[in-house]
């Protein structure tokens, strides 16, 4: 390199409109060469909107001025910022599971508008120099699917470092990683500043985030609140920044609940998920499940809806034991379970809001011959689009077309409606802003004041701290702790998570 | 008049009122090129034509709608109509009873649901993709057949049966009758019963409507059952109307079942579509094959128009759509 500019990548007045919402308003952004940076915002507030612009995937509108490493561009492409030494890392990593570890990393140089004869025993050196150059090693031939995700998303980066990269945009990187491979995506990381690579995080994990970068750009809304250096910046003062909210935590934990239990889970394992567990419910208590992603929580709540079988161990329901072979077998016995994937799995987005609600309830909507009312349909859906205050244009709306916050009430809504005794909350939050998020929750500790049992399952310490009655944490697929709100602090209960 | 059109529009769907609109100008168009086509002689044998491709495509209809498809409908129902066939051979040829024949449809039907259920259970408990799944079913029953009748035609029925393909009640062909009786049921199973829901919201999200406890595996296996009961329709009409049956018979029909089901806006990855739209889709395609058929134009170019009609149609969809879209932005 000749000239050093002074950013990698520097953008000014970016504002970008979908129909009448504002993603973006006069935003920008600068990064230095070997920076590590993070972007730090809620969910909806434009982070990804602003990298999809850097990486020529949406076009921004008039005003807007992208400079990489200090030419001015005027239209970029996707093909473009790659080859001026952008890359992104998403979070799906988007490598070819079929193919090798070599085939991967070269995958750019391969590609090209004509075709051309490959071998991609021609790219092995320069593939085994930029694994040496990140101090890993890793078998060339092996096919990605049989890789541990750690070990494929150092595939990724090594794919972009092929393209020369320059800049490297990561989205969520630690959110299915253990805390050993954190640490070497860290130490990797690291080895990239120091080699004049600027990487910039995405992530909401913001102890990991503030460990690393050395600055801080929040946007809220759509807009830029600032620039910020790490040094010195507090998780709480990072999440008021991006929620403009005074964070009013207040623990909503009851203590002493005595009803009867609705849950009881004994010695319940299930191989390689989840071993030993045991846990016990009462009617009107939230208990609050947390520990690292793939410690083994979503594939309990699995279990306990009959999606998966345990190996051991039993589950009783109201004193009575059950053994459910398939979720409908759950919903009849009470059990609802919101899905953490509300995009694939908890809704069918295509469709409309009336057909969503009424999934789960068919057998009450009919008329006395057994066909579907319509009548009855729209009662039910009319009864739970103003109990739980669900904004929405027209029933028959596609559900995809609401906001996160009301599509997870319309989640909401399509459970309650099977009135069950027991409620399984996956992650309720993910993809809904603040706002909504107290929202939801006041909406759960009233079903918990009317006696329903609830199971919260976050990944995120503060939300099951001040959400839930008590929290048991769980940690390779064991739990092995209970912490109460009401005598221990959320750093307490932070510190043992990510110990 | 405006406020009419639009009443109307509303009422059935922009989608079916456009297809009206231009089955109507098909009528005009053709009535005003030939005398001979607003003639009862023509539109009795477009009546008697339409049918066997009507519930053929149906049978096509819910399988696509749950994000699958059926390629042995076909041949699901040249066997079933082989079945009927074989049942009034054994009961004496020309000289069966209506028992006989009772009996023959009975048969005939309990074949097609069987290679329905067959493909049904695959595609639901294996997870194998219908294509795979059908077309395996497909080439199956095709050598099944060709096995069972070394390739040779089947003839020599009852004259009754024959009535069943030719006869009129109060003036309206029986094949007609039977038709509309089944595009009713199909549009009342689709609209208002607990699988026809399921239909569409597997055929939007399988993994999803499993989440919400509809049951999936049930309904899949359903959905190629009433399938094949279909074809099994269509193949006992066919024996009635050709008087013979011959495997491999109407196999030209597969991919214009599989059309006319994308004319009639269903949509092709499932979720979307209606019974209403398609039949009238069906009408349009016959009128213009019975139209081009009276102005003297070969067979075969009216079946090279279907294909460039079809293709237009999804031109001019794309181009609604982006219109629409680029007015909703400049709003």
């Amino acid at each position: 390199m000749t000239t050093d500019p002074e950013w990698v990548l520097s953008l000014e007045n970016v504002s970008k409109n979908f129909g009448g919402v504002k993603a973006l308003t006069k935003v920008s952004f600068r990064v230095k060469p070997g920076e590590v940076h993070c972007l730090a915002g809620e969910n909806g507030c434009g982070k990804s909107t602003l990298i999809k612009i850097i990486t020529g995937v949406y076009t921004p509108s008039s005003g807007a001025k992208l400079n990489i490493l200090g030419k001015e561009i005027e239209h970029i492409t996707p093909a473009l910022a790659r080859e001026m030494g952008i890359s992104v890392i998403w979070q799906d990593l988007a490598l070819f599971p079929h193919m090798s570890v070599a085939e991967n990393i070269s995958f750019d140089e391969v590609v090209g508008f004509w075709p051309k004869l490959v071998r991609t025993e021609s790219f092995k050196p320069k593939v085994e120099a930029i694994l040496k150059r990140l101090n890993v090693e890793m078998d060339l031939d092996e096919p990605i699917k049989d890789l541990p995700i750690a070990q494929r998303q150092i595939v990724a980066i090594a794919r972009a470092l092929m393209g020369n990269a320059k800049l490297i945009f990561m989205d969520e990187p630690t959110s299915s990683l253990t805390q050993s491979e954190t640490k070497m995506l860290m130490r990797i990381v690291q080895k990239l500043s120091e080699d004049g690579v600027a990487v910039v995080f995405v992530s909401h994990r913001l102890a990991e985030v503030l460990a690393i970068s050395s600055q801080v750009t929040v946007l809220r809304d759509g807009h830029l609140v600032g620039v910020f250096p790490t040094e010195g910046m507090t998780q709480t003062k990072l999440a008021e920044l991006m929620t403009n909210l005074t964070l009013v935590n207040e623990v909503t934990a009851t203590p002493d609940i005595d009803t009867e239990s609705i849950l009881e889970i004994e010695n319940l394992s299930r191989e390689n998920e989840f071993q030993n567990v045991s846990l016990n419910i009462k009617k009107g208590e939230i208990v609050g499940l947390t520990g690292l992603i793939g410690a083994g929580r979503t594939e309990l709540a699995h279990a306990l809806i009959g999606m998966t079988k345990p190996t051991s161990g039993t589950i009783r329901l109201g004193g009575k034991e059950v053994n459910f072979s398939s979720i409908r077998d759950a919903i009849l016995e009470g059990i609802a379970y919101v899905s953490e994937d509300r995009l694939s799995l908890g809704l069918i987005q295509p469709q409309s809001i009336t057909d969503n609600i009424v999934t789960t309830v068919l057998n009450r909507i009919l008329t006395f011959m057994g066909f579907v009312s319509t009548k009855k349909k729209e009662s039910m859906v009319n009864y739970w689009i103003k109990e739980l205050a669900i904004r929405i244009g027209e029933p028959s709306d596609a559900v995809s077309t609401l906001s996160g916050g009301n599509q997870q009430r319309v989640v909401l809504a399509k459970w309650l409606a099977t009135e069950p005794q027991l409620m399984i909350l996956d992650n309720p939050t993910v993809g809904v802003d603040v706002g909504a998020r107290a929202g939801i929750f006041r909406i759960v500790k009233s079903l918990a004041e009317q006696g329903m049992g609830i199971l919260l399952i976050s990944d995120e310490v503060h939300e099951v701290h001040f959400n839930s009655d008590r929290v048991l944490v769980m940690t390779n697929g064991e739990i092995n702790l209970e912490h109460n709100p009401l005598e221990h602090s959320v750093e307490q209960l932070e510190s043992i998570v990510y110990a | 008049m405006r406020q009419l059109v639009q009443n109307l529009s509303d009422q059935i769907g922009k989608e079916t009122f456009a297809l009206i609109c231009f089955l109507a100008f098909l009528f005009l168009a053709f009535s005003s090129l030939t005398p001979r086509f607003l003639t009862a002689a023509n539109l009795s044998s477009m009546a008697f034509q339409l049918p066997v491709l009507g519930i053929l495509t149906l049978a096509m209809l819910a399988p696509i709608l749950s994000g699958g498809l059926n390629l042995a409908i076909i041949f699901t129902a040249n066997l079933s109509g082989l079945t009927l066939a074989w049942t009034l051979l054994q009961a004496g040829g020309p000289d069966a009873g209506i028992l006989a024949f009772v009996i023959g449809v009975a048969a005939a039907l309990a074949v097609g649901a069987a290679a329905g259920l067959v493909m049904g259970l695959a595609v639901a408990y294996t997870g194998a993709h219908p294509i795979l799944v059908s077309l395996a079913m497909m080439i199956f029953l095709r050598g099944l057949g060709e096995f069972l009748t070394r390739g040779g035609d089947i003839s020599g029925f009852p004259e009754f049966v024959g009535t069943i393909g030719h006869g009129s009640l109060f003036l309206i062909p029986i094949p007609m009758i039977i038709f509309t009786l089944v595009a009713l049921a199909w549009h009342l199973m689709l609209v208002s019963t607990k699988h026809g829901f399921s239909v569409y919201m597997i055929g939007s999200n399988l993994n999803a409507s499993e989440y919400s406890g509809i049951p999936t595996k049930k309904t899949l296996t359903l959905i190629y059952t009433f399938s094949g009961v279909l074809c099994g329709i269509a193949g006992i009409l066919m024996v009635s109307r050709f008087n013979s049956v011959r495997v491999g018979h109407g196999e030209a029909l597969l991919l214009v079942t599989v059309l006319a089901c994308f004319l009639g806006g269903i949509d092709p990855f499932g979720g979307f579509g209606k019974v209403m739209p398609v039949v009238i889709a069906l009408i349009i395609l016959q009128v213009l094959s019975s139209g081009l058929n009276l102005l003297g134009a070969n067979q075969h170019l009216s079946t090279a128009v279907w294909g460039l009609f079809l293709i237009l149609v999804m031109v001019i969809r794309h181009v609604i759509n982006q219109l629409r879209n680029y007015l909703a932005r400049r709003e």
